[in-house]
């Protein structure tokens, strides 16, 4: 990374400066376990070179939903990369990928409970990683769909036969995509946003 | 040669973390294309203050140069909110920690030196108009 303390602080370059206009900003996230291909999601759709924030944890901060809690009382440093896409001149929308560690995922409650909805990525070679997230998101009630990272030496599946096994509702939808392609992420969010729409259409969301 | 099936995996109900009580108020006049309202909602602290909540995507405006006695992060903060940026931004430009800057930012809010647009958050949709444009944007890119 190239940010440090200095007094030096670089900030945003002149052409990611956003419009006084800016009213407000909405936040999709990107989910799924270890190297599924968040980070490379992130990046394709942003329309701002990838930032990193990260938050340091201590067992005090630990407390809210503490099922993952470690006995250890060592400060954890989560680091999480997000990307800007300007809406128009009113709204932004931020995605961020979280960490692919599953005992992480407690620490970001804040980040799930906001979000309009999230994308979860699949690896065909290595499902049962994203399966954690799922249940979390469907504990919390986040809205999310299903993007299947299309590796090429990964198992490919009838959808049916993953939708089953995925034990998906019917209405959510399930997607192949290409992580690193830019046209490819934005569908996987452009099919999320639908989504989202049709449950406010169906009341599902108040 | 057929791949193995894939392993079945039990969706969980919906359990203690219901969403969030609305921060925006209930009825969310959008007036005209969806016009956002301002707002800085807060919480009510364990030691009985009120303190600013802010979310990772909150907006951040500067509304004073720096003041002499600021101290460089928040001239930092001041230089870079000329116009409107995230809190998360703040923070990888920073290169300070989310909590960090939230206390950071608290103190300036409490100061008048910066002000917060809040977030749109999921239970707080102001009409469809807002994912309708979100649509319309992604559309575009
Ligand atoms: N073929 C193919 N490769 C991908 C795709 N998405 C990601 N990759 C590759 O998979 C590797 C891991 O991708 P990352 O984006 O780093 O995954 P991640 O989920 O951020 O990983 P962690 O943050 O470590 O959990 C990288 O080498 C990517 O280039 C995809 O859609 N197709
Ligand atoms: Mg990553």
């Amino acid at each position: 990374m190239d940010y440090n303390g200095s007094d030096t602080v670089p900030g945003p370059r002149a052409e990611d400066h956003l419009p006084h206009t800016a009213q407000a900003a909405a936040k999709i996230v990107i989910v799924g376990g270890f190297g599924v291909g968040k980070t490379t999601m992130v990046g394709s759709v942003s329309e701002i070179k990838p930032l990193t924030t990260e938050e340091t944890m201590t067992q005090a901060g630990i407390g809210v939903d503490d099922d993952f809690g470690s006995p250890s009382k060592t400060a954890t440093t989560v680091a999480m990369d997000f990307g800007r896409i300007r809406i128009s001149d009113e709204l932004v929308l931020y995605l961020f990928g979280t960490p692919g560690q599953e005992r992480f995922w407690f620490l970001w409650n804040r980040l799930f409970e906001g979000a309009l909805g999230a994308v979860v990525l699949l690896d065909t070679r290595r499902i049962e990683v994203s399966y954690d997230v799922m249940g979390r998101l469907e504990e919390r009630g986040v809205p999310f769909v299903v993007a299947v990272n299309t590796f090429p030496d990964a198992p490919r599946y009838p959808m049916a036969e993953l939708r089953q096994a995925l034990d998906l509702t019917p209405d959510i939808p399930i997607l192949e995509c290409d992580a690193r392609r830019r046209a490819s992420s934005r569908d996987v969010l452009l099919t999320l946003v639908r989504f989202l729409h049709a449950l406010h259409l169906t009341g599902a969301l108040t | 040669m057929n791949p193995p099936v894939p392993p079945q995996r039990r969706r969980r109900p919906a359990t203690r973390h219901q969403p969030p009580s609305p921060l925006a108020p209930a009825q969310g006049e959008a007036e005209g294309d969806g016009k956002i309202p301002e707002r800085l909602y807060v919480v009510a602290d364990s030691d009985g203050g009120d303190r600013a909540v802010l979310d990772l995507v909150t907006l951040i405006v500067a509304c004073a140069e720096p003041p002499p006695s600021s101290t460089p992060e928040q001239t930092a903060v001041l230089r870079m909110c000329r116009s409107p940026l995230s809190v998360a931004e703040l923070s990888a430009y920073l290169g300070l920690p989310f909590g960090v800057v939230t206390v950071l930012l608290t103190d300036m809010l409490a100061a008048g030196l910066v002000q917060a647009r809040a977030p749109i958050v999921r239970q707080a949709l102001p009409d469809r108009s807002l994912l309708e444009a979100v649509m319309h944007g992604l559309q575009r890119l």
